[in-house]
């Protein structure tokens, strides 16, 4: 299983049957797909990309093609019962905007994202002097869509400072993936990736 | 002729019982004009309803006769493994009521008084239009249709998936909108008025005359075609270029103007002037938001899926209204995609834009292919 497939086995096992589920970034469609099949969920997706938009509907997903930092205006309030943001809160313009309007159409959220604070992430900018790249992080500083790029403590301070409370925490590294936090300095340490359910 | 239906032949179908229409006026003794392709399946639930915008016909995919030079007005799209595909959908084309490519129009024989309708013909919706196109489809036996349409004929597709919801189970609508902007409404009150004001309009009785109001036809066309096209096509397509030189007088100099010269002489042959005045009429009327109080209640009505398909160089009918839709619906709780093409030609890419939109509906309509067949 590889990480991104782990990913998705996460977020399957978050996400209850029959909810109504929006994606956001959702790509070829493959977690929504996966979702139909295994939770039996409705809702749509949302991505930019036409070419991934093709893929999406190939796949039997609902997409409306936009672009999640314009905003989620054509959505009403708590519309969906679980809106996802799966790796791409890093590489909206806007997270702080897109994080209120998710937690406005739906409710609940379930937000996942590279840890910058990981240690080989560590190692890579102290040993190297350089802009980490490592398999979650594989761009160049110029070419990087990741342009707000945080880490697990970061999200902690975020989410209190705007009244958002985290439902739960699964933390991945090495193909592995563990809930709840013990010592969240040493899970921020060893973690490459998180994922988080969030609601307001 | 690869990946084409082929030789098809445009077949009539006529109904006595009268139609009570929109206006509270009445018509009966209709004929509709049609082409099928593809075969439709035990359970009557493989079918395509293409419905067509302002001046096209029902002859949608390939070719009437062995020597016809140009197929169908979709032919790109219509055809064995294309996007609506011939293998798999029993797909159906049919003429307006109001036109006059071989549906009753005000060009037909008034019953009552055995002269052609001219201006006696009744005003028309899009309404009543979807009612004369409902007898076709009962006739064909269709129990269950994917609808689509570009333009007007998007808003023939929302119609239908408002009115007969039970019959609809998937609606594609192609750089449309619910109804037209103030714009768009000028633009064709324009077109009208150069038609009523040719000399040889007559108030719309001039079937017998030597002379028909084809300037004003004409006209209308090019200002059509204007609202077609784009900046961006316009500036490629013809520039500041002169057919030839300046000739220091007010004939066709400009290429531009040849092009709209030629385009409306070439329309005059097969388009009726009262058509034009009675469909523009129809499309300018079309508003299902006031009807409903707002678009979500008129989407309410409906039990289908949805795909929206705009172009972003469309200034007609605007991606704005094309989210509009997309809004509505989902307020509405409807199944809903979306895509914006980008496209340097304007309203008329949703004819020219084959291949991208061939990918998107293909994709869209797999959850429609006939099972077990």
């Amino acid at each position: 299983m590889n990480d991104t497939q782990l990913n998705y086995e996460v977020v399957t096992d978050i996400i209850p049957e029959n909810a109504r589920v929006l994606d956001l970034g959702c790509g070829d469609g493959t977690l929504f797909s996966k979702l139909i099949k295994e939770k039996n969920i409705t809702g749509v997706g949302v991505e930019i990309n036409k070419d991934e938009v093709i893929k999406a509907l190939d796949k039997g997903v609902s997409v409306i093609q936009g672009d999640i930092d314009e905003g989620l205006k054509q959505f009403p309030d708590k519309s969906f019962d679980y809106a996802i943001l799966n790796q791409t809160l890093q590489s909206t313009e806007k997270p702080d905007l897109v994080m209120d309007e998710m937690l406005r159409v739906a409710k609940k959220a379930v937000v996942s994202f590279p840890n910058f604070a990981y240690w080989k992430v560590r190692f890579y900018l102290f040993f190297k002097g350089k802009m980490p790249k490592s398999k979650s992080l594989p761009y160049e500083w110029y070419n990087t869509p990741n342009i707000h790029l945080m880490t697990v403590n970061d999200f902690f301070e975020f989410c209190k400072k705007r009244n958002i409370k985290i439902l739960k925490s699964v933390y991945l590294t090495r193909n592995k993936a563990r809930s709840g936090i013990l010592i969240r300095t040493i899970t921020n340490f060893f973690s490459e990736e998180v994922i988080f359910v969030v609601t307001r | 002729m690869e990946n084409s239906v082929g030789i098809v032949q445009t077949k009539f179908c006529k109904f006595d019982d009268e139609i009570l229409l929109e206006s509270g006026k009445s018509l009966k003794n209709i004929q509709i004009a049609y082409e099928t392709y593809g075969t439709l399946n035990k359970n009557g639930d493989n079918a395509i309803l293409v419905c067509h915008a302002l001046t096209a016909d029902a002859h949608a995919a390939g070719y009437n006769t062995p020597n016809d030079k140009k197929p169908g007005w979709w032919d790109t799209m219509i055809g064995p493994n294309k996007a609506f595909d011939t293998n798999k959908f029993f797909v159906i084309s049919s003429n307006i009521l109001g036109g006059c490519r071989g549906t009753t129009g005000p060009s037909s024989i008034n019953p009552e008084t055995g002269k052609p309708y001219g201006h006696n013909f009744p005003v028309i919706t899009i309404e009543d239009i979807v009612k004369v196109q409902k007898k076709l489809i009962d006739f064909l036996g269709v129990k269950k249709m994917v609808v689509v349409g570009g333009s007007m004929g998007g808003m023939q597709a929302m119609e239908w998936s408002i009115k007969h919801s039970d019959l609809v189970k998937t609606t594609i609508i192609i750089a449309s909108t619910a109804r037209l902007s103030a714009q768009a409404i000028a633009f064709n009150a324009v077109g009208r008025n150069a038609i009523i004001s040719d000399k040889f309009f007559n108030n719309g009785d001039y079937y017998d005359k030597e002379n028909t109001p084809d300037y004003g036809l004409a006209i209308a066309r090019m200002v059509g075609h204007i609202t077609y096209l784009c900046e961006e096509a316009m500036h490629t397509k013809f520039g500041r270029d002169f057919k030839d030189k300046p000739n220091f007088d007010f004939g066709v100099d400009f290429q531009v103007e040849s092009y709209l010269e030629y385009q409306g002489r070439i329309f005059v042959d097969r388009f009726d002037a009262n058509s034009y005045l009675y469909i523009t009429k129809a499309i300018d009327y079309y508003d299902p938001i006031t009807k409903f109080g707002t678009l979500e209640n008129a989407f309410k009505q409906s039990n289908s899926r949805f795909l929206i398909i705009c172009f972003n160089s469309d200034w007609l009918f605007t991606t704005e209204q094309s989210k509009e839709m997309v809004t509505a619906l989902v307020n509405a709780g409807r199944e809903v995609s979306f895509v914006e093409l980008e496209s340097p030609c304007g309203h008329d890419a949703f004819l020219i834009e084959y291949k991208e939109q061939t990918k998107i509906i293909k994709s869209f309509l797999k959850k429609d292919e006939p099972k077990n067949e």
